[in-house]
């Protein structure tokens, strides 16, 4: 019999669901819209970087250079005096600023290894690293093309044959949007279960429910079951539609095998909402928590910047999240195309997390729900 | 109806009329409030606006009060028009408004002293002068020895007097009281009423409002106007009134002034006697039922018995047990000490099977606002486990019984009060209970449907026999109970028929009787020595007002001390509440720490495997280039194809290196090699770096290799590139990364607790104070701002401190010269939050609202990933005014650059700027009165 009031009471959860605007537009937002921007929006690395050159050789090479920097990768580039140099990286006008030093084309002509310097602003980490490698590269190819007119300039001996595997352009919306869609799983299960307890002790429904020959674990587990579900649907169609649909990102693994994961995830969190669900009093303060929650959990999982560069202490502590496995389940299934065989143990580390946050919130939650109103 | 018909009263000390409403309409959206409303108030009368809950008496008072702006119609408060906001500003300081709710304009966390205190620095009184009046106050309403404390702690009854306080702190000329007495116990009630008798006394040309739901209280007004859904239904004294209707209590008299409609449906309730025979079954036993939580005793060692079929009440004031005792007996709350039964067996929350047996009502009336009536029905029938053929019988049985067919697929929310009500009751009944516990079921519920109600629980008692326990505050419903208990303050006084316990005490009512049990129980505690509770009886002079002398209302632009009380009072109230403090502090460190590491651009530690054909001292001499950086990490060689397939898709491994067969031995001779290398694209930002990375350990080792071997010149490089990284030589992520997060921290939390600060009370309703008080605009906005620049300076300090000593990125530049751009900076970032909390109305708006708002802005378009001079379109005009890209200059030049106030002047004008005039926007959209 337990189970029909499971059932019946997650039909409830649903059919509220259901009335509620906003959550519904919340839902739809974060599974289209929120994943499409976030997919084509990520700009290149290299996004007009602002640079500056300072032309003491005014030579036909030295222009070759200045004109072989553009938009999309640079700005067109700023051509200034070696005076004005420090004062414009200081005010962070520009990140780069190359100096092209008096005689460097006779210099070059005859074979006195000229250099050139390359000034980079290392405060801005995201155009510094691999701008200074794109500038190197144009500079020595100008160099090298302007060179070979002259005279013979050999190729080195050893190639390197470069193949990215998984995803061979290193396109970026194929990552951010999955992992977009990742990170909403998170919020959404999150926000709903933990919204739709508080918001039933507002109304003071769930004393209403406790009354009744109901029991914590059931009102418990019904919303989760009705919560996981809703985003589990809204996940698979978003993940079909719009990430194999409009953004046309090829998945390769199998989707069934992520959307167990999936369901596993949400088992953890889902309990988690109703963890934190019970630790407020109101709404708004739920939403206090909830900043202070959500962002950890999505920018150290592993979805934003890769793991191997936070520090050792925030790798083990981050293990006991469950994002941090389904970040790893869904890279491995859904870009590696792994089986089973490879991600068991991230699976096997959901389910504990899941009942150990299951049991965890069950436990608060019988303490806590009949003083609550 | 006319103002005409409103004569002055014989105890009025002048005619003068000090408030005028002329054919005032008030809409809320759809929903009329008012409807062509004339009132008339003539000085030092007492005048009551009587009414169920929802008939338009709060919107008329708030109009009068200034509170509201006017929408159809004139409201004239002391010779002026209340839509003139100079006028309003003018005679503030002459009116004292107390809204409806206990101590909703009152601050909770503040203590007693604290928030008279508050108020008399709003109206601009000095040290001596304040203190006088306070002690004067708090000892004439006998609160002077809870001063101390908080004013949430404080019962129903001090929270009115308290209340009170604060609107007499000013010596008002008009004194608007919102249903003062609402959930009181009669003997503070009637102190209260002692209390404005006094004041009266000592200031007769006083006028005073009053709003009130019971009826018998208003027999003691001057005048009353009586008001039904938006309209005026009639203007007189008691005794005219009565006299009009032939009516002989105000219920009835207002029954009867009701349209012919809805007096239709009403029928008095008639109770038939019990049935004693029955007796002897007893349904629900109490034996020492107490619960504690923490030092507070809500429930205090009640016993009583609830024997079968009976109508049993509890009366009492609002916070005095009467819902946590019925908790107790739900099983919700488990007791502290004592025990109950309900049919026999001991309260068990476990226990499902008596569960079936109860039906409870709680107080709000409990219904999921997202179902409509019948899925309401249909999810309780199922719950309780009904028979599924049964369900749409029992279902459609409610809905005749209860006379809902019309509302049945109607959401709760969209229903009158009254039908709300009914829903709630056959929700309860689904199941057929034998016991009903019915938590205050008709507060708020209109005379008519109340009456209505209890023909239905009468029905239930004596036809069906199911024992009803049900709680009110009201004594005409107690009255018609078989047995009540009279409670105060967690006991039960005593339990008895409400005629004996009349006779008992040889009293002339219900109410009188309660009172002298309340005035014996005080008796007794005092006799006790125990701590003096709630009702702290008057003593003090009552003249004491008198001798007030009027001081004349300051009135400038722009006020230092009301801003201070803003300000102090801001400051008090975010120290003792935890939840917005620990953000407040702890919030940016933790986030700081999160940023710090999760946008980490280092990559280090990379793994890769080699698949070597060649075993040379040469090939190995390739890898160890590799394996010695502190990039990459080498694990154990790859055996073939498919064992690297293996472990690049378990993800082990971010580089595999392929060196063909007789890779030294054409090396060598200068034949061209070529090295196979696989990178794992998975994550694209990791493979970026991986394969530069890689490029970049190719070259090196080929120079290095260049110097030892034949072919260097064929390879050699034409010209140099010296690449100096400048500003953070080692390129580590923190150093670029920290001085651009404090900046992002000091923008989203002081902008949203400010935010919040300002959305919190317009949820609250302490906002009215700023609307009904001579406070200007600037005063408020300045003085809730000022506590959170100290706040967030605190803060700044802290992230400071973080960055240097955990983080370990250095400060190179002039401390002041950062700190200066902080101070101006976090004023723009509070202003922000100000300037957010125009548009918000709800907190958790205000939340997400301020997070949208400032997050987006400050990390997209500011220099924290990309330079502003790399942005195009609205982004760069974004860019260039966002308070953020120019704090983001400072703090970088500060932290990585070694600059200092001369390096960095054009960086400051736009901050000197920002402040003033976010808050000259806020100032010019922040409205002084609720639209």
């Amino acid at each position: 019999m337990r189970a029909a009031n499971i059932f019946h009471l997650g039909i409830k959860e649903l059919r509220s669901l259901w009335r509620d605007p906003i959550m519904l537009v919340l839902i739809v937002y974060a599974f289209t819209l929120s994943i499409y921007t976030r997919a084509t929006a990520i700009p290149e690395t290299l996004n007009k970087a602002p640079i500056a050159i300072v032309d003491e050789d005014r030579s036909p090479l030295s222009a070759r250079i200045a004109s072989a920097f553009y938009p999309p990768y640079f700005l067109p580039p700023e051509l200034i005096t070696q005076a004005a140099m420090d004062a414009r990286m200081d005010a962070g006008l520009d990140t780069f600023a190359l100096v092209i030093p008096p005689e460097f084309q006779s210099d070059l002509l005859a074979e006195r290894r000229p250099a050139i310097q390359l000034n980079v602003d290392a405060t801005r980490m995201s155009q510094a690293f691999v701008g200074s490698g794109y500038i190197q590269t144009i500079v020595t190819d100008e160099v090298r093309t302007f060179a070979q007119r002259y005279r013979d300039a050999a190729v080195l001996p050893v190639d390197l044959a470069l193949r990215v595997r998984f995803n061979p352009t290193l396109n970026k919306s194929w990552f951010a949007a999955v992992m977009q869609v990742i990170n909403n799983i998170t919020m959404l299960s999150i926000v709903l279960t933990g919204a739709a307890l508080i918001r039933e002790r507002e109304h003071g429904t769930v004393e209403h429910l406790l009354v009744m020959p109901v029991t914590p674990f059931e009102i418990m587990t019904s919303k989760v079951w009705a919560i996981a579900l809703v985003v589990l649907v809204a996940s698979s169609i978003s993940l079909t539609a719009v990430v194999q649909g409009m953004l046309a990102v090829p998945l390769q693994g199998s989707l069934a095998l992520f959307l167990a994961g999936t369901a596993l995830h949400l088992f953890a969190t889902t309990s988690m909402g109703i963890f934190l669900g019970t630790l407020v009093r109101s709404m708004p303060q739920f939403g206090l928590l909830l900043m202070l929650i959500l962002l950890p959990l999505q920018m150290l999982s592993g979805a934003t910047t890769p793991r191997e560069s936070m520090p050792e202490i925030v790798q083990q502590v981050m293990l006991a999240a469950p994002n941090t496995h389904f970040v790893m389940l869904a890279q491995a299934i859904l870009y590696r195309s792994a089986g089973l065989d490879v991600v068991w143990p991230q699976f096997v580390a959901l389910a504990l997390i899941g009942t150990v946050q299951f049991g965890l919130a069950l436990s608060r939650f019988r303490r806590t729900i009949g003083e609550s109103a | 109806m006319s103002a005409d018909s409103f004569r002055p009263d014989s105890n009025a000390v002048d005619s003068r009329p000090v408030v005028r409403v002329w054919d005032v309409a008030l809409r809320y959206g759809k929903t009329v409030a008012l409807d062509t409303v004339n009132v008339e108030v003539r000085a030092g009368t007492l005048v009551g606006l009587i009414g169920p809950d929802g008939v338009g008496k709060s919107s008329l008072l708030s109009l009068i009060a200034g509170a509201r702006a006017v929408q159809a119609g004139k409201v004239e408060v002391l010779d002026g028009d209340m839509s003139d906001a100079r006028h309003r500003r003018a005679v503030a300081p002459r009116i004292a408004y107390m809204p409806q709710g206990l101590g909703k304009n009152l601050y909770p966390t503040l203590s007693v002293f604290e928030n008279i205190d508050f108020f008399g620095r709003l109206f601009g009184h000095g040290r001596s002068e304040r203190e006088r009046r306070i002690g004067d106050l708090l000892q004439s309403t006998g609160l002077a020895p809870f001063a101390h404390r908080p004013a949430g702690n404080l019962s129903g009854g001090m929270k009115q007097k308290l209340g009170l306080c604060c609107a007499l702190i000013h010596d008002p000329d008009v004194l608007i009281l919102d249903e003062p007495t609402t959930g009181v116990d009669p003997l503070s009630r009637r102190e209260f009423w002692k209390l404005i008798g006094q004041i009266r006394s000592g200031r007769p040309g006083m006028s005073i409002l009053v709003a009130t739901a019971y009826m018998e209280e208003a027999e003691e007004f001057d005048q009353l106007v009586v008001m039904d859904t938006g309209r005026v239904l009639d203007i007189g004294s008691p005794g005219e009134l009565l006299r009009r209707t032939g009516a002989a209590s105000m219920e009835s008299a207002f029954i009867a002034l009701l349209p012919e409609e809805k007096r239709r449906s009403h029928r008095i309730v008639e109770i038939p006697p019990r049935d004693e025979s029955e007796d002897g079954q007893v349904a629900i036993k109490a034996e020492n039922l107490t619960k504690r939580f923490g030092n507070f005793v809500a429930v205090d060692h009640v016993n009583f018995e609830i024997r079968r079929g009976e109508i049993f009440g509890f009366l009492g004031s609002n916070g005095c047990g009467k819902t946590t005792t019925m908790k107790m007996l739900t099983g919700l709350l488990p007791a502290s000490e004592g025990e109950a039964w309900l049919f026999g067996q001991p309260v068990d929350p476990r226990d499902l099977e008596t569960r079936r047996r109860v039906g409870y009502m709680s107080q709000s009336f409990s219904l999921y606002s997202e179902l409509t009536g019948r899925q309401n029905l249909e999810l309780h029938a199922r719950l309780f486990r009904l028979p599924a053929d049964e369900i749409p019988v029992r279902v459609q049985g409610m809905i005749e019984r209860f006379d809902l067919a019309t509302v049945a697929d109607v959401l709760p929310n969209n229903l009158p009060l009254g039908q709300r009500q009914r829903l709630s009751l056959a929700v309860a009944l689904i199941h057929q209970p034998e016991l009903l516990i019915l938590d205050e079921p008709t507060s708020g519920v209109d005379p008519v449907a109340r009456d209505g109600f209890w023909q239905t629980l009468v029905e239930l008692a004596r036809r069906d026999g199911v024992t009803i326990f049900i709680s009110t505050h009201l004594m005409n419903e107690a009255e018609r109970c078989d047995r009540i208990s009279l409670m105060h303050a967690g006991r039960v006084l005593v339990s008895d028929a409400p005629a004996a316990l009349i006779e008992e005490r040889g009293a002339e009512s219900l109410n009188d009787a309660f009172i002298r049990y309340l005035e014996d129980a005080l008796q007794q505690e005092k006799a006790s020595g125990a701590e003096a509770t709630a009702t702290g009886v008057s003593t003090g002079p009552s003249a004491s007002q008198a001798h007030h002398e009027p001081q004349g209302p300051r009135l400038s632009r722009f006020d230092f001390r009301r801003m201070f009380s803003f300000a102090r009072r801001e400051a008090l109230e975010l120290r003792r509440d935890p939840i917005r403090g620990t953000l407040a502090l702890l919030g940016s460190v933790i986030l700081m720490f999160v940023m710090g590491y999760g946008i980490s651009l280092d990559v280090e530690d990379l793994t890769f495997a080699v698949l070597d054909r060649d075993q040379t001292t040469t090939s190995r001499d390739y890898v160890l280039n590799l394996a010695g950086s502190r990039y990459f990490i080498e694990h154990e060689p790859i055996s073939d194809y498919a064992d690297l397939d293996r472990r690049m898709r378990s993800d082990e491994l971010s580089l595999a290196l392929e060196i063909p067969p007789g890779f030294a031995r054409d090396l060598a001779r200068g034949r061209q090699v070529q090295i196979g290398v696989w990178v794992n694209g998975a994550m694209p930002q990791r493979a970026e770096t991986v394969r530069s990375y890689a490029q970049g350990m190719h070259a090196h080792w080929l120079s290095q290799q260049g110097s030892k071997t034949p072919w260097r010149t064929a390879g050699g490089r034409l010209a140099n590139i010296e690449t100096r990284f400048r500003y953070n030589p080692d390129i580590k992520s923190l150093v670029a990364m920290v001085p651009a997060v404090i900046p992002l921290l000091l923008m989203l939390i002081p902008a949203m607790l400010t935010a919040l600060s300002v959305v919190r009370e317009k949820e609250l309703g302490s906002i009215i104070n700023f609307y009904v008080t001579p406070a200007t605009r600037l005063e408020f906005l300045i003085g809730k701002q000022l506590p959170y620049i100290a706040l967030a300076m605190l803060n700044f300090l802290l992230l400071v401190l973080l960055a240097v000593t955990v983080f370990g990125v250095p400060l190179t530049g002039s401390f002041l010269t950062l700190a200066t751009g902080t101070l101006l900076y976090v004023s723009a970032a509070t202003a922000v939050g100000l300037l957010i909390s125009t548009f918000m109305r709800s907190q958790i708006a205000a939340i997400f609202g301020t997070a949208v708002l400032t997050i987006l802005p400050a990390t997209e378009y500011s220099g924290i990933i990309d330079p502003v001079s790399s942005l195009e379109g609205t982004g760069r005009i974004i860019g260039e005014l966002y308070p953020t890209t120019h704090y983001v200059t400072i703090s970088r030049g500060v932290f990585s650059k070694a600059l200092d106030f001369s390096d960095l002047a054009m960086s400051f004008i736009p901050l000197l700027l920002a402040a003033p005039i976010l808050l000259a926007l806020t100032a010019a959209l922040l409205r002084k009165q609720e639209h």
